[in-house]
Order: structure tokens, then sequence, then C-alpha cells
């Protein structure tokens, strides 16, 4: 089941904000995991745990490193789901 | 002592429980959740928290902490407020804090995800959520104090362990203030099941708010509890220098063990008997000066006579004499969480000069020749008070408590 960038955008913001109370507003693209929305690796880890199970998709743990941003996660969740 | 915070069966403070308890309210009600009925269990009552944490705490607070630990961090900010904020240097102030179990509901949760969804589903906070240090490292992280987190794990005898090692931390100069009390919050069907296996746990399913009789010639087991309790302690001089609110003094504590029975007490109360004598020694007080007790007495058939064994062996034929208080009458059994609780009511008996009601004694054992208070006692001016724990393991614990 493939979905837009806009529709997987929307559900990542929702993972964040619930992990992490972070407004579904400010996980826009352009923002930075830890510099911009100050999640820390063990929140991280958890929204990784909860996306598999949202969107359907495998993360690698080697791959996770290189999620730093919200187009990162974005890119690989929909490339992922394709 | 000079701060107190509680969230019990009877409130969600120290001020709302004392009010419910000295009204003879009973914090035991049929439990509503869904696995009772789902799995049939032999027990279907308990004292939960009178303020559920999820009206209390941030979001973010109930996703990252146990709910053993959440009650933690709740009762420690009513405490620690309410000892006016002590500014002292933050590697001075110790938590040293208690928990019977730890947070069972997140190892057994996550078992759950593992076994229906894999490992992948497991999330990473259940470790630091689950480990019995969780709730000292979340009062300590949420008051951000730094001279050391310290857990006390001794079954039902934690809570009342953590205060006699908060006056030794004093006493022995490495803080200025200890913050400290116990947690407990297991309702879960695993561990209810499991306490029923034992044919520990009253089955007065009908009558819950009478289920818990301590000496009554009817009970039948303890009833369940969750809650937390903390107490910040600081030594006379320090108390006076800052200008705080004392309430009274915890003026001595003991521990012993039996190596009697894992679950058992020692029929003939050595072990709990040598608990009372080394607490009042150190607390540089005798028997004969003792005026109110805080029993354990949870309300077990064996339980109830073995500490009145073990106080007759201390008190001789005067302990008839001693007004009694079996405050887990209206509360439940808190586990790790009821020594705490119980030492803040003998605190504010001594401040009130009143001792707590025992609900539910219709008849009593005539084998418990206590003075069991069932309504609110006047006590004399001076208070010298016990309070007792004894846990699972043969641990003994007692604190003396002394008007100011």
């Amino acid at each position: 089941m493939a979905q837009s960038k806009d529709e997987v955008l929307a559900g990542l913001a929702a993972l964040v904000n619930d992990e992490t109370g972070v407004p579904v507003e400010s996980v826009v693209f352009g923002k930075s995991f830890a510099e911009d929305l100050d999640i820390d690796s063990i929140s991280m880890m958890t929204i990784v745990v909860n996306a598999e199970e949202e969107f359907g998709v495998k993360i690698p743990d080697d791959k996770v490193q290189e999620l730093k941003t919200v187009d990162d996660a974005v890119d690989f969740i929909v490339g992922a789901q394709a | 002592m000079t701060g107190i915070g509680t969230t019990s069966p009877l409130g969600g403070n120290a001020t709302d429980t004392w009010d419910a308890l000295l009204r003879g309210e009973s914090g035991i009600r049929s439990l509503t959740e869904d696995w009772v009925e789902q799995y049939e269990l032999p027990v279907t009552f308990g004292g939960r928290v009178k303020v559920p944490a999820v009206e209390i705490l941030e979001r973010i607070e109930l996703k990252r902490l146990d709910p053993s630990a959440q009650l933690a961090v709740i009762a420690a900010r009513e405490a620690w407020l309410d000892a006016g904020e002590p500014t002292d240097a933050k590697e001075r102030i110790l938590v040293d804090f208690a928990t019977g179990i730890g947070g069972l509901g997140t190892l057994l949760d996550a078992w759950d995800v593992l076994k229906e969804k894999g490992p992948r589903r497991v999330l990473p906070m259940t470790i630091p959520m689950l480990m019995p240090n969780a709730a000292a490292a979340a009062i300590s992280m949420d008051l951000a104090t730094r001279g050391g987190a310290r857990t006390c794990v001794s079954a039902c005898a934690s809570g009342t362990e953590s205060i006699a090692n908060a006056v030794d931390h004093l006493r022995q100069g490495i803080a200025d203030v200890v913050i400290c009390g116990g947690t407990e919050s297991v309702f879960h069907p695993l561990p209810i099941a499991a306490f029923a296996a034992m044919h520990a746990l009253s089955t007065r399913n009908d009558d819950p708010a009478r289920a818990s009789r301590p000496y009554d010639i009817d009970r039948d087991g303890f009833v369940l509890g969750e809650g937390a309790a903390v107490l910040v302690l600081e030594t006379y001089d320090h108390a006076v220098a800052r200008g705080a609110t004392m309430y009274a003094e915890i003026a001595g504590g003991a521990v012993t063990s039996d190596a009697h029975h894992i679950t058992a007490p020692d029929p003939e109360g050595h072990g709990a008997s040598r608990a009372v004598l080394d607490a009042l020694a150190h607390a540089g007080v005798s028997p004969a000066d003792v005026n109110h007790i805080n029993a354990h007495a949870t309300s077990t058939p064996v339980g109830d006579v073995a500490e009145y064994t073990a106080l007759h062996k201390v008190f001789g034929d005067r302990i008839k004499e001693i007004p009694v208080s079996a405050t887990k009458s209206a509360t439940g059994h808190l586990l790790g969480g009821t020594g705490a609780l119980e030492a803040i009511f003998t605190v504010l008996a001594a401040k009130h000069r009143l001792a707590p009601p025992t609900l539910n004694l219709d008849n009593q054992d005539p084998e418990i020749p206590l003075d069991v208070v069932t309504s609110p006692r006047e006590l004399p001016e001076n208070v010298v008070a016990i309070s007792n724990s004894f846990g699972f393991g043969g641990h003994n614990a007692v604190v003396v408590v002394k008007s100011l």
C-alpha cells in the first residue's frame, strides 16, 4: 500500500507527537529530528518501532542512523512502500 | 520531617487522604477493568488510587514512566512543595526510595507485544521503565537532585526500610536532605492471580469496603492497594536553620530479618520484636514511652497474630493499653508503598495528637487483645509512636515517630 509523501508526513508527524509531544505542525520537511525537534535517541528508536508498524515497512538498524531529517524518513518510507 | 506527599486509594494528596481516613472512608472498590472478567479472577476488588495519574501528569510522562514511577513522581512533587522546596546544593539532596516489585506492568505488557508482534515491536523504553530503580531515578530527575538515588527493595517492608535508611543517611552526614518513601502499582491480572494462588488475598468480592478487616475474627486475607507516599527528612538543626515547618521527628528506625520462612512470619516474633526494640534504642526511647502504634496488620489470619505476639514480647501486658491503628483497613495494602503511607499517618497522628481509626472491626479476635482504635482518638501531648512493616523474605522494618 503505497502512500504519498504528504500522507507519510502526516502519519509520521502523528507518531512524533505521540511519543514526544512535539506539535504535529512542527514536523515538516526541512527539519532535523535531533537539532530542530530536540528528539533524543531513545525517542527516535521508539518512533522507528512505531513507524514500522504504521507504514508496514522494515527500517534496518543501520539505516536508522541515516534518517537525520524529516525528509530522510519520509523518502525512505515512501521508497520502502513502493 | 518537613514535607509529605501521597497519592493513595483515599485521596490524591496527603490532606485529602488523611481527612478521608479520619472520616472512616474506605478506598477499596470493585475493579472495573475488562481483564477481571476475562480471566475470571478469584479476586475482583482492590484499592486503586483515588485520583488516576492520567489526570495529573503530562502525556509524555505517562508514556515514559511505569505506573509505579508515575505515582512516585506525583507524591514527590507534593512532598517537595510541602517542604518549601529546599534550596540546598543538589549534591546534598539524596533520594532513597522503595518499591516492592517495580515496573511489573511494563514488563508484562512488553512480553505480550513480543509474543503477539515479535521482537521488533518491543519498545526501547521497556527496560528503563521496568527497572526497580525507575521510581527513585524519576524523582531524582524530576527534582534535579544529585546526592544519589538509591532503591530499597524488601517486599512489603520496603517503604519503612527506606525511611530507616534516610535517618541513617542524615546521621552519617552524607546528605542534608533526604527524599524517602515508597511506591507500588501492580494492578494487572498476573499479580492478582499469583497473590490469590498463595491464598494471601481476601476473597470478599461481594463486599469490597469491608474486606480489609485487621484483627477481626472473620478476616480472610489482605486487599491489594496501590499508591505512593513520600517524606522529606532533614536534621532538626537544618530544618531550623532554613525556617522550615516541621511535622514531627522521625527519631529512629531499624531493620531485622527472620531467617525463618520465605513467606510465613516467625510465629514467635523474634525478628519483628527485635526490630521494634532496635528502632526504639536507635531513637533513644524505651518501650515504656510508646503511646501509639501504626501496625502492619494486613488482615491475614496468621500475620495479624504474629505481629501481636511480637508486640507482646516487647511491651508485655502494657500492650493492651497502647492505642493501635490498623490503617490498611481503609487503604488496602500498598506493598512497597505501604510503610511510607503508614509513616505519614503516624507523623500526622503525632502532629495532631490523634490516632486514626481502624475499619471493619466487628468482632475482635480474642487471640489479639489489643486496644484497637476504631474511631479517631486523642493522643497525649508527647506522642512516641512506632510504625511497623514486615515483608515476604522475613524482612522487618520499624520507624519511631515523636511529636515536637
